[in-house]
C-alpha cells in the first residue's frame, strides 16, 4: 500500500511536471517497514464488526500482528466464496454454520483441529453444528433457535399445547384484546425455518439421520405419509381452519404485531428480544408447544462460527486466533453484548446467564432442537418446502402439495 | 411535417461531422488547458496506482491492456487533431468495458459448468479434497508447539519443538520425531532449547505459510501445526493418485475416478465428491433449457405472461402518462406547476422502497387497499389478482416518466398543425388521433420500445413484491407472476447453490428474445417515421 501511494504521488508529480505545469515535484515518502508479524483480515457483518473492533486490536497486540476487521453488510457468504475463488479471501470469516456444506464444496474453508479440551468447552450442539463429514470446520461462538414469545399481560397462562395456544388466542380475539392468534411469518412464499417446529411436532422430518449422526441427503422425509399427516395438522391452523397461521403475516409485520400487542404469541428468536424489550411489552420466553398428544416441536438450532479461509495468506495465525482467542469467554461476551444470542462457550454462557435470564430461556427452548442441516442438499429444501407450507396455510389440498414438494426436492438432489 | 424533437439532434450531429476536417487546431482557453492537464494527470496516476498490484500478481495481459488504453487516451487528447475521436473515445471505452466485455464473458461462461462445486481448477479441487480429509489420528497425542530453527529466526530451516501432555519434550522435522534433551519446559511448552533458537509469535507469523506446510512424518500419518502453538497427529483420509487419475480413500480403498467431461470425481455407483472443477460443457446448458422438463415445461406459459407484463407496463404507463400530459397541456389550466410537481413525485422516490411499500399495501389482512375499500381480496394469492396488482404497481411507478417525456414532446409539436387540422374541420378526437398522436409516436416509439425491453427483464418489480407468487400447490417451480428472469433466477441460484454457467446460458436466451422483439419493433418504427416525416 505504501509503495502504491508513493508511486501514485510520484506519477502525479511527473505527469504534472511533464505537462508543463511547473509545479514542484513532491518527493516520494520513504516506505515504512512492514509489520513484523504480518496482518490478519476478518470479514463479518456490521454488528459484529463494531463489537469486535476494540477487542481484536488488543488480541492483535498480544499476538504481535495487526488484525483488521472489515464489515460486509450484505451477501457475506457469496462474497467470501467469490473472493476465495479469485485467491484473495480474508483470513477469517464469521458466519452461520449452515454455510459449511457450500463452503467445503467450493474449497473455501479448511477443517480446524481443536484439542479435546477446547471442544469440551463448547455446548455439545454447537460443536455438532460446525461438524461436517466428521470434521470440525469452524469455531462456534453463539447458538440460536426459535422460541415462543408470550405477552404475559394478554396471556398470563403458558400454553402447554398448540391447541391451548389457539384457544387462548381465539378468546383474546373475541374479546377484542388482540386481533391475531399467533404471529409467525409465513408470507406468500412460506418460511421453512419458522414452519419446521410445527412440522416436526406433527411427525415430519426433512432428512433422515445416518448412524454417525449426520443428515442423510438420500433419505428425504418430505412427501412421505408422516409429512402429509403433519401438514394436515398445519392446515387446520391455517386460513381455512383456525386462522392462527396466515400468509398475510410475513417478516415485514410479524414483529410489529407482537410489539404492537395485536398478537399475544409470537414465534421468533433471540434477535427479536431487543425490539420486544424496547416496545415495553411484558413478555415470557418459552419452548414452542407441540400439537396435543403429538411429538415435541423441534426448532432448528443454528450456530454462528469463525472460519479459517483455505486460501488465506496467514493461515497459521488465523488458526491460532480462532483456536486460542475465540475460545476465550471475553470475546464471546463482547459478541453477546452486541446482540444477545446465547454464547456457545459454556463458560461465557454461564456468565451471561446470571445477568440475563432470557438467554437461558432461549437455550432451554432449543433443547431437543435439531441442528440445522449444513449439507448442500438443504439448498434444495428451503424453497419447495416453504412454498408448499404457504400453499397449505392458504388452504391447498395437502397430499398433492406435499408430494409435489417432495418430488421437487428429491429430483434436484444428485 | 418534420418531428421537431428529432431534428435538432440530427442537425447538430451533422454540423459537427462536417466541422473537423481541414481546420487548424483551435486555441483552447487557459482553463480548458489546465483542466485537460489535470484530467490526464489523474488518469495516468490512476493507471500507475492500478499497475502495482498487476505487476505484483504477474498479470501481464491486464498490464498490457492498461498500458494500451492509457497510451491511446494520451495520444488522442495530446494531439491537436482527431477531434471526433476525442468525443467518441470515452463512450467507446465505456461501451467496451461495460457492455462488450460482460456480454462476451457471459457467453463464455454459458458454455462451462461454472458454479458451486465447480469454481476452480482440477488441481484446486484435489488440494481441497485432500486437506479436508486430514483427520486427527484417533487416540493420538495433542502436542504443545514451539516453532524453532537451527539457524537464524528469519530464514533457518524450521523444526517443531513439541511437548506432550505428560511433559516430555520432542523435536520433530522431516526426519521424524525424536526425544529432545536439554530443553527448558515451562508451562507445558518448550521455552528454550540448546542448539535451537525459538521463534517468537511475530517471527512465526511472518513464516506462517511454512509453518502450515511443515509436517513431521510418523508411523500413522504426520504431525502438523494447528496455528502456531499446538500440533496434532493427522492423516489424510483421501489421496489423489495421478496414475489412475482418481481419488482413493486410504482406510477403505474406495475409489472416485475423475470425469473430465463433468468436472467431478465419481465412483462406480455414481456418487460424486463435493469438490469438482470447472470444465467446458459446450452447449449442454442450452440443450438443458429445452430438454429438462422442469425448465422447459412452464417456459411457454411464462413467456406469454412476460410479454403481456412488459407490454402492459409499457403501454399502460404511456397511456396514463399521455393522458396526464394532455390534461395539463392546456395553457388555461391554473396551478399547472403544482399538478406537474405532484405527478412527478412518484418518479423521484426510490423504486426499491416503493415496491416494498406497495407489497404491504396489497397485504390481504393488513394492507391499506383492502382496509380502505373494505375488500377481502387475496391479492397475491390468486394468479389474476396478483398479475393485476403487479401491473398496477408498475403503472404507478412508471407513468411519471411517460408524463414527462409526453409533456416535452407535446410542447415540441407546433400549434399551427393543430390549427390547420381544426380549419379543415377536424374535431378534438380526430385531431388527437390523426395529428397529435402520430407525431408523438415518432418521437416516443423508441422510448416505448426501451421501456418494453426494460420491463421484460424487470426483476425487482416481481422479486420485491410477489416473489413470483402465487405458486400452484403442485408445482413450486413456476409462479403466477414469474417473469422469465425471476423464474430462471430461481432455477439457477436456489437449487444446488449457484449455477453460473446455466444462468449465463439463460441470460443469453433472454437477451436473444429481447433483441429480436426490439429489432422488429424498431424496424416498424422506422417505417412509421418515413410516413410521417
Amino acid at each position: 500500500m505504501r509503495i502504491r501511494t508513493a508511486g501514485v504521488v510520484a506519477a502525479m508529480g511527473l505527469a504534472l511536471a511533464g505537462a508543463g505545469c511547473g509545479s514542484d515535484t513532491p518527493s516520494a515518502e520513504p516506505s515504512a517497514t512492514a509489520g513484523a508479524g504480518g496482518s490478519l483480515m476478518i470479514w463479518a457483518d456490521d454488528k459484529r464488526t463494531a463489537a469486535l473492533k476494540p477487542l481484536v486490536a488488543k488480541f492483535g497486540q498480544e499476538l504481535g500482528v495487526t488484525i483488521e476487521i472489515q464489515a460486509v453488510s450484505e451477501d457475506l457468504h457469496p462474497k467470501f466464496v467469490t473472493a476465495s475463488q479469485s485467491g484473495n479471501p480474508p483470513d477469517i470469516m464469521i458466519g452461520a454454520h449452515d454455510w459449511i456444506g457450500n463452503l467445503v464444496q467450493n474449497g473455501a474453508i479448511d477443517p480446524i483441529q481443536l484439542t479435546d479440551a477446547q471442544r469440551g468447552s463448547f455446548a455439545e450442539i454447537a460443536v455438532k453444528g460446525v461438524t461436517f463429514n466428521g470434521q470440525v470446520y469452524g469455531v462456534p461462538y453463539a447458538v440460536e433457535n426459535l422460541a415462543l414469545f408470550r405477552n404475559t399481560e394478554l396471556a398470563p397462562q403458558a400454553p402447554a399445547t398448540l391447541e391451548e395456544l389457539v384457544a387462548a388466542g381465539k378468546q383474546l380475539k373475541q374479546s377484542g384484546k388482540a386481533t391475531e392468534i399467533l404471529s409467525m411469518p409465513v408470507g406468500q412464499v412460506g418460511d421453512a425455518y419458522h414452519m419446521y417446529p410445527l412440522y416436526t411436532s406433527g411427525g415430519g422430518y426433512l432428512f433422515g439421520v445416518k448412524p454417525d449422526g449426520e443428515y442423510d441427503p438420500k433419505d428425504v422425509g418430505v412427501g412421505n405419509p408422516a409429512s402429509i399427516a403433519a401438514f394436515e395438522k398445519i392446515r387446520k391452523l391455517g386460513e381455512k381452519g383456525d386462522g392462527a397461521l396466515k400468509r398475510s403475516i410475513g417478516h415485514e409485520n410479524a414483529l410489529s404485531l407482537f410489539t404492537g400487542k395485536k398478537a399475544a404469541f409470537m414465534i421468533s428468536g433471540p434477535w427479536s428480544i431487543a425490539d420486544v424489550k424496547k416496545a415495553g411489552v411484558k413478555y415470557e420466553i418459552e419452548p414452542i408447544p407441540g400439537f396435543a398428544g403429538a411429538k415435541p416441536a423441534q426448532p432448528f438450532v443454528g450456530v454462528q462460527a469463525f472460519y479459517v479461509a483455505a486460501k488465506g495468506k496467514n493461515k497459521a495465525i488465523a488458526q491460532e486466533f480462532v483456536a486460542n482467542y475465540v475460545t476465550k469467554p471475553e470475546l464471546a461476551k463482547v459478541l453477546y453484548d452486541a446482540e444477545p444470542r446465547p454464547p456457545a462457550l459454556t463458560a461465557a454462557f454461564d456468565q451471561v446467564k446470571a445477568s440475563d435470564p432470557d438467554v437461558a430461556k432461549i437455550m432451554d427452548a432449543g433443547k431437543g432442537g435439531a441442528i440445522m442441516p449444513a449439507i448442500p442438499a438443504m439448498a434444495n429444501v428451503w424453497d419447495p418446502f416453504g412454498k408448499a407450507s404457504a400453499a397449505i396455510v392458504g388452504g391447498a389440498a395437502v397430499p398433492a402439495t406435499v408430494t409435489a414438494a417432495g418430488k421437487s426436492i428429491t429430483d434436484k438432489i444428485k | 411535417m418534420a418531428g421537431k424533437a428529432a431534428t435538432p439532434l440530427l442537425d447538430r450531429g451533422g454540423r459537427e461531422a462536417s466541422d473537423e476536417v481541414p481546420r487548424p487546431p483551435r486555441s483552447v482557453g487557459l482553463g480548458g488547458q489546465i483542466g485537460k492537464i489535470v484530467a490526464l494527470s489523474v488518469t495516468v496516476a490512476l493507471a500507475v496506482w492500478a499497475a502495482f498490484p498487476l505487476v505484483q500478481q504477474r498479470q501481464w495481459l491486464g498490464l498490457g491492456i492498461e498500458i494500451a488504453v492509457v497510451a491511446v487516451i494520451c495520444y488522442v487528447y495530446l494531439s491537436p487533431r482527431r477531434v471526433p475521436t476525442k468525443y467518441l473515445l470515452p463512450g467507446t471505452l465505456l461501451l467496451i468495458a461495460f457492455q462488450v466485455v460482460p456480454v462476451l464473458y457471459t457467453v463464455g461462461t454459458a458454455v462451462t459448468n461454472f458454479g458451486d462445486g465447480h469454481r476452480g481448477s482440477k488441481a484446486e479441487a484435489v488440494v481441497a479434497i485432500q486437506t479436508s480429509s486430514v483427520t486427527r489420528v484417533a487416540g493420538s497425542t495433542e502436542y504443545a508447539l514451539s516453532v524453532a530453527t537451527r539457524g537464524t529466526a528469519g530464514t533457518g530451516p524450521l523444526v517443531f519443538l513439541l511437548v506432550d501432555p505428560a511433559g516430555a519434550a520432542f523435536v520433530g522435522d522431516a526426519d521424524g520425531l525424536r526425544p529432545l534433551s536439554g530443553a527448558t519446559v515451562n508451562g507445558g511448552r518448550v521455552t528454550a532449547a540448546e542448539g535451537y533458537s525459538l521463534l517468537n509469535i511475530g517471527q512465526a507469523a511472518a513464516r506462517g505459510p511454512e509453518v502450515t506446510e511443515f509436517t513431521v512424518p510418523t508411523d500413522r500419518g504426520a504431525i502438523r501445526a494447528q496455528g502456531i502453538s499446538a500440533a496434532y497427529e493427522g492423516q489424510a483420509g483421501r489421496l489423489y493418485d495421478a496414475d489412475c487419475d482418481c481419488v482413493r480413500e486410504t482406510a477403505t480403498g474406495a475409489v472416485w475416478r475423475a470425469d473430465d467431461d463433468e468436472g467431478v470425481f465419481v465412483n462406480d455407483v455414481g456418487e460424486r465428491l463435493a469438490q469438482g472443477w470447472k470444465v467446458n460443457v459446450g452447449f449442454a446448458n442450452f440443450t438443458r433449457i429445452v430438454t429438462d422438463g422442469a425448465v422447459a415445461g412452464p417456459f411457454a406459459g411464462i413467456l406469454v405472461w412476460n410479454l403481456a407484463f412488459a407490454a402492459g407496463s409499457a403501454l399502460g404507463t404511456f397511456a396514463l402518462g399521455l393522458l396526464c400530459a394532455l390534461a395539463l397541456h392546456s395553457p388555461k389550466l391554473r396551478g399547472r406547476r403544482i399538478y406537474q410537481i405532484l405527478l412527478i413525485l412518484p418518479y423521484a422516490m426510490p423504486s426499491f422502497a416503493m415496491l416494498l411499500i406497495w407489497r404491504d399495501i396489497f397485504n390481504t389482512d393488513f394492507g391499506l387497499l383492502n382496509r380502505m375499500l373494505d375488500l377481502d381480496v387475496d391479492w397475491f394469492g390468486g394468479t389474476w389478482s396478483a398479475r393485476i396488482a403487479v401491473i398496477l404497481v408498475q403503472l404507478w411507478l412508471g407513468y411519471p416518466y411517460m408524463f414527462l417525456v409526453a409533456t416535452g414532446a407535446l410542447q415540441a409539436i407546433p400549434k399551427e398543425v393543430g390549427e390547420a387540422a381544426r380549419i379543415d374541420g377536424a374535431g378534438a378526437w380526430q385531431q388527437f388521433r390523426r395529428v397529435t398522436l402520430p407525431l408523438l409516436l415518432v418521437a416516443l416509439s423508441p422510448l416505448l420500445i426501451s421501456s418494453f425491453a426494460f420491463n421484460f427483464n424487470n426483476f425487482t418489480a416481481i422479486y420485491l413484491t410477489t416473489e413470483g407468487a402465487p405458486f400452484p400447490a403442485d408445482n413450486p417451480g413456476a409462479g403466477g407472476t414469474d417473469l422469465l428472469i425471476t423464474y430462471m433466477f430461481r432455477l439457477a441460484f436456489d437449487a444446488q447453490g449457484a449455477q453460473y454457467g446455466f444462468a449465463a446460458a439463460i441470460s443469453v436466451v433472454i437477451f436473444a428474445i429481447v433483441a429480436v422483439i426490439s429489432a422488429v419493433a424498431f424496424r416498424r418504427t422506422r417505417a412509421q417515421e418515413e410516413v410521417y416525416s
